[in-house]
């Protein structure tokens, strides 16, 4: 019994661990399509989140304004894609495809051009992270250190998760956001500035995706490295696909990725084990699948997702 | 004069022109950023030059790596001619090498034969998995996107248990596989490769124009490749049109899974002859988006940009001798890419101009 407990909260503590970051940048992917801009970019995103708050933790040594700032710079990469794509009226999947190459190499670019070459930043020290809850009341080892003694920002996604429900189903603003994704001729109409909302969307689309790849290098981690993100953003989307669109969809999605990686970790920590931790990885993807065909069943896209808008004379 | 003005029109209409806007703007902007890091873009786009020009080898070396981006820029153009985002190129690269890689180490077979018998294996395992996608989404109704990009991820974490697998697995060499054996290969012969001076010289690039050559026929010249642009263009219009589009759909998946598979085979039988444990995705599927991307999604035009592609993936490795970062490369990509996709305002505006006259 000691040892399930043990267990259990191990994997609660790794998927606390595993979560956050894809679900910070879930959670800003719903703004952007549920507004009607697919954002495919929030890997690049995420990236310059990760390095940008890396390097201010490195020169503040405070963890909460590297925090922020990542996430200032994710929101100016987002700038980008939101000019291209709601300006421009550019094809929304070709600019974030530009921006995932453009916003990572640019931040490995900066990377080496400050740190002598080098592809990493430094370690930051364990001042300039975000603080751990509850530090020193639980015993290290023990299932409520595991459990409730994790990075602050950890519960913060949580908590965004019931504001950002509150904002789309509960707010003047949300109602506007989710009307502009589904029909923005009807909107315009109405009165609506449809380009001011999907800017203000895709802009925090990116915030978010910043405070997500900001997780990692803050967090999970001390430093910046190029294999950090790649591919958490993917990920990001399709747990908001998962999710039907929906803040609270979107982190059972994430929740479902994180749970699969806490018992990978765990599985592959314990000897008594022997199937291939190759094998054990692939069980987040495939339970996706299999969930999605059982029981979540086909999403409904918002209509005019991925549709630039150009007003008609 | 009426014709010199049809002439200036057709520049003007013509996408090989914007694409070049892109391509110079995306040079301007990494020039710029080489400036600010106090790098002088000359002398770095003098070494990219050179490291891509300046020896028959280096020039070698630059097809051997434009051709497996040339197919999955193929497989990710076909995709779009449908209206579907194959953002599983990667995974569906992964499985090719795989299954060219099974069939290079354990048959035995003559030489052609052998890898004829290698590039079916890989085009049927690509295809498969595109087609898995393609069922889930006409039977099922899950976007693509998302199974595409968990589809990846389940041929990437495969590919490394395959390496781990006994049949496979090489002992000498504790992360990759046996080597497959000569007959599978499709290095080019001795007298070849002694005269471009680049051991892995290979007929990747062959492949790669027959496929291009094979796909644009199957486009433009087929009552398929109408079917899959009229479902492309207007799905509900193809239909009362009598087109069945699911069926549509799932031929296009399956068309564009084979050539990222084909073009896996190419990177393991010309280059790598064995599969090595990943440690991170190797993004042949992704550049090869923006090889589609910079093609406008033309087959043929797929060729040039994968080449333009290839060129500056391995000039790009020179740059580190100037202490440049390599990754100027990718800002240029993304700026050549997000050029592209904004494209239609220069056209805007040049087009505006002369309607002011």
């Amino acid at each position: 019994m000691d040892a399930f407990i043990s267990n259990l909260g191990l994997i609660i503590n790794a998927t606390l661990t595993a979560t956050p970051p894809l679900l910070f940048a879930a959670l800003g992917s719903c703004f952007s399509e549920r507004s009607g801009v697919v954002n495919i970019g929030i890997e690049g995103m995420m990236t310059v989140g990760a390095f940008s708050g890396s390097v201010i933790a490195l020169y503040t040594g405070n963890g909460w304004l590297a925090f922020l700032a990542a996430g200032i710079f994710g929101a100016l990469v987002a700038l980008i894609h939101a000019y291209a794509c709601i300006s421009c009226g550019a094809d929304q999947t070709i600019s974030g495809t530009a921006i995932n190459f453009l916003a990572p190499g640019l931040a490995i670019f900066i990377c080496r051009a400050m740190f002598d070459n080098s592809s990493d930043t430094p370690p930051i020290d364990t001042t300039a992270k975000i603080p751990k809850l509850f530090d020193g009341v639980f015993e290290v080892g023990s299932f409520g250190y595991n459990v409730f003694s994790t990075y602050a920002a950890a519960y913060l996604c949580f908590i965004l998760v019931a504001v950002v429900w509150f904002i789309f189903y509960k707010t003047k603003f949300g109602m506007r956001l989710r009307a502009v994704g589904e029909h923005p001729k009807a909107c315009d109409t109405l009165g609506i500035n449809v380009f001011r909302i999907r800017y203000i969307c895709v802009i925090t689309s990116g915030f978010l995706a910043g405070l997500g790849g900001a997780y990692i290098t803050l967090a999970t981690v001390n430093q910046f490295r190029p294999a950090l993100i790649v591919g958490q953003g993917f990920i990001a989307i399709a747990a908001v696909i998962f999710g039907k669109f929906t803040p609270q969809g979107a982190m059972k999605g994430c929740l479902l990725f994180g749970l699969c990686n806490g018992i990978k970790t765990l599985a592959s920590t314990n000897p008594n084990i022997a199937i291939s931790p190759n094998l054990i990885s692939m069980i987040p993807y495939i339970v996706t699948i299999v969930a999605l065909v059982l029981f979540v069943g086909k999403s409904h896209v918002p209509a005019a997702s991925g549709k630039p808008y150009t007003k008609s004379k | 004069m009426n014709n010199k003005k049809t002439i200036l029109q057709t520049i003007k209409d013509s996408s090989v022109l914007y694409t070049l806007i892109a391509i110079i703007t995306g040079f301007v902007v990494g020039a710029v950023l080489l400036a600010v890091i106090g790098i002088n873009p000359l002398e770095a786009y003098g070494k990219l030059a050179d490291g891509i020009f300046g020896k028959p080898k280096y020039i070698a070396w630059s097809i051997v790596y434009a051709s497996p981006l040339i197919l999955t820029g193929l497989s990710v153009a076909f995709s779009f001619k449908t209206g579907v985002f194959n953002i599983g190129a990667e995974g569906q690269f992964v499985v090719g090498s795989m299954a060219a890689c099974i069939v290079g180490v354990c048959l035995d077979l003559p030489p052609v034969l052998h890898v004829f018998a290698c590039a079916l294996a890989a085009m049927v395992a690509g295809a498969l998995w595109g087609t898995i996608v393609a069922v889930l989404k006409v039977k099922k109704g899950i976007n693509e996107v998302l199974s595409y990009i968990m589809f990846n991820w389940i041929a990437y974490y495969l590919s490394n248990y395959l390496v781990n697998t006994e049949f496979l697995h090489n002992e000498g060499n504790a992360e990759a596989t046996k080597d497959i054996v000569d007959s599978a290969s499709i290095i080019c012969p001795d007298f070849i490769t002694k005269l471009t001076d680049c051991k892995n010289t290979n007929w990747g690039i062959v492949i790669a124009v027959v496929a291009a050559i094979v796909i644009w026929f199957i486009i433009s010249k087929t009552t398929l490749g109408f079917q899959l642009r009229a479902v492309g263009f207007n799905k509900n219009a193809a239909e009362y049109g009598g087109i069945n589009s699911n069926a549509a759909v799932m031929k296009a998946m399956a068309i564009s899974g084979a050539m990222a598979g084909l073009g896996g085979m190419v990177q393991l039988c010309g280059m790598g002859s064995r599969i090595s444990q990943f440690s991170g995705q190797e993004g042949f599927g992704f550049e090869g988006i923006s090889v589609a991307l910079i093609a406008s999604s033309n087959p043929i035009g797929c060729i040039f940009s994968g080449i333009f592609y290839g060129m500056m993936k391995y000039g790009g490795t020179k740059l580190t001798l100037i202490n440049a970062p390599s990754e100027v490369i990718d800002i240029i990509m993304g700026v050549i890419v997000l050029f592209i996709a904004i494209s239609h305002i220069f056209r805007y505006l040049l087009n505006k101009k002369k309607g002011g006259k």
